[in-house]
């Protein structure tokens, strides 16, 4: 028997979230150390023995073995995990909490607990993001330096920060509280949220890396959906958003590797169960009185999963759910997206002009489609030259070679295409 | 046909989770095919890194974890072989390689010389 792709990091986040529970945050290493060691354990065996017939249990199982080995050798040498208190101390009970805590119910609440520790307040979002995926994700330093296109030596630095941060903060974040979970839940959405943007945008040459941040992005809200507290209408409008735009991710590349706007997709090629499962939630996330950012974003989003054709688009709805979105988060790449809208409906000119008019435009300056938007309203309003000046723009920007050679073909077509209208 | 021991020394697995399934998914393969060409006699067993030392008349016991970790025996697999060449030409193939690690070949020593 294979042993499923990826196995081992998906298994890592799980074990290291259960392990660092019962040692206590501060005992993350150490937590760390046992998962590695569990790896190199299944590594030996099973080279020779073969796969088990429940790979995630072995792993969990031996885990376990060795934490209660650590606990009955350190106990009074060190302090464990003070939620857990005396219940460590005696033989009596030390193994049916620590059973209990690598029973599947247990695990997963692991993972929201530190999910939620790892977006600490004291922590940059994109350290947030690093160490998720770093610790729940079980993407190790070189390959999150891959996917963010950094150096190993960057990554190193603000992963350690991350984890002193997070080991300083005495125990980990308790998840089974009302107040305390409303009030850091939104930091949480929004790391996810830009997790999952890293993966739809991200620098990352290969699309393999970028596809599997968005997979990431979408397990790690799925246990946000799981938990009481935590399925918000909020956290529904988010999980909406990302199956929206995750079934469009077939359709995103064609067979020659290169980038298809969302103007050329073949739609046939979009992932029916995502849109599905979208609406469900986008539905459920219609209950509450909150009307956030996510809402507005995955509204969009299903319109345009709902248009046949690019043409059939209902641009006029776009148009006012992008006002929707300018009033609750005003930026300017929302307004740069609203103006492309307007543009759809009513021309490139109009487009030109809103984009003239955003505000703090001069923060969108090193924003490759902010350049390839007005270079192809120039393009379509005949003024080949002008557009090419700002395709050149966008190309100094754009931040992975699909997104390259896509604004070569556009500079391309200035050369050769005759003007339109 | 002749008989060989593979006894893999050292080999550093790496720290991350995705390199060590990658790891263990080379040597399932090359372990597979090793037996389907019907070169192993026996696949072997893993070893653990830890043990006894047991020396002297003394018998004097002194606990491993054993000085060099590259000198220390992971593991060994009994290899069926036309003769040695072609014994360490099979074991090139070894993902033990890739990781610093070494394989020795070792001659089974036959009854009849």
């Amino acid at each position: 028997m294979e042993p499923s792709d990826h196995l081992f990091r998906r298994e890592s986040g799980r074990m290291v979230a259960t392990l660092t529970r019962i040692f206590g945050v501060h005992n993350l290493a150490m937590a760390e150390d046992v998962v590695q060691d569990a790896f190199c354990r299944a590594l030996e065996v099973w080279k020779f023995h073969g796969v088990p017939e429940n790979p995630s249990a072995w792993l969990m199982a031996t885990a376990k073995n060795r934490a209660l080995d650590i606990l009955r050798r350190e106990r009074t040498a060190r302090t464990f995990a003070p939620e857990l208190g005396r219940m460590l101390d005696s033989e009596w009970t030390l193994a049916p909490t620590v059973e209990e805590l690598f029973g599947e119910p247990a695990i997963h609440d692991g993972q929201l607990r530190m999910m939620f520790s790892c977006c600490h307040p004291r922590l940059p979002e994109e350290a947030q993001v690093a160490l998720m995926l770093h610790i729940l994700c079980g993407f190790s330093v070189d390959e999150l330096a891959g996917a963010f296109v950094s150096s190993h030596a960057a990554i190193e630095k603000r992963i350690s920060r991350a984890k002193k941060v997070l080991a300083g903060s005495k125990r980990l974040f308790d998840v089974s509280g009302q107040s305390g979970l409303s009030a850091r839940l939104p930091a949480v959405q929004r790391a996810l949220y830009l997790l999952f943007n890293e993966g739809y945008h991200g620098a990352s040459a290969e699309s393999a890396v970028r596809a599997e941040l968005c997979r990431e992005a979408m397990r790690l809200t799925a246990l946000l959906l799981d938990h009481a507290l935590a399925a918000t209408p909020a956290t529904r409008a988010l999980s909406a958003l990302m199956c929206f735009h995750a079934a469009r991710l077939p359709a995103r590349v064609d067979a020659a590797g290169d980038l298809r706007p969302l103007f050329e997709q073949d739609r046939s090629r979009w992932d029916v169960n995502l849109i599905a499962e979208g609406q469900t939630q986008l539905d459920l996330s219609a209950t509450g009185p909150e009307l956030t950012e996510y809402h507005a974003e995955a509204a969009i989003a299903w319109v345009h999963t709902t248009a046949h054709g690019f043409e059939d688009t209902d641009w006029r709805m776009i148009v006012s759910l992008y006002d929707q979105l300018m009033a609750i988060h005003p930026s300017p790449v929302v307004a740069l997206n609203r103006a492309i809208a307007i543009a759809q409906r009513e021309g490139p000119q109009r487009g030109l002009e809103e984009i003239r008019a955003i505000a703090n435009s001069d923060r969108l300056a090193g924003y490759p489609f902010y350049h390839a938007a007005l270079g192809e309203f120039e393009f379509r309003s005949g003024r080949h030259e002008v557009a090419r000046e700002h395709f050149l723009n966008a190309l100094a920007f754009v931040r992975n070679p699909m997104g390259r050679r896509f604004i070569e073909q556009r500079m391309g077509a200035c050369k050769v295409g005759s003007p339109v209208g | 046909m002749s008989e060989f021991v593979f006894l893999y020394r050292g080999g550093e697995s790496g720290r991350s989770p995705e390199r060590a399934q990658q790891s263990m998914q080379k040597w399932m393969a090359w372990l597979k095919e090793l037996g389907q060409n019907g070169h192993v006699k026996d696949q072997g067993q893993p070893l653990e890194r830890t043990g006894k030392l047991v020396k002297g008349k003394q018998k004097t016991v002194t606990d491993g974890p054993f000085p060099e970790t590259k000198d220390i025996v992971g593991g060994y697999t009994l290899i069926e072989a036309r003769d040695l060449a072609q014994a360490v030409e099979l074991s090139k193939g070894c993902p033990i390689l890739d990781v610093d690690g070494v394989v020795e070949v070792r001659p089974v020593m036959k009854m009849n010389v």
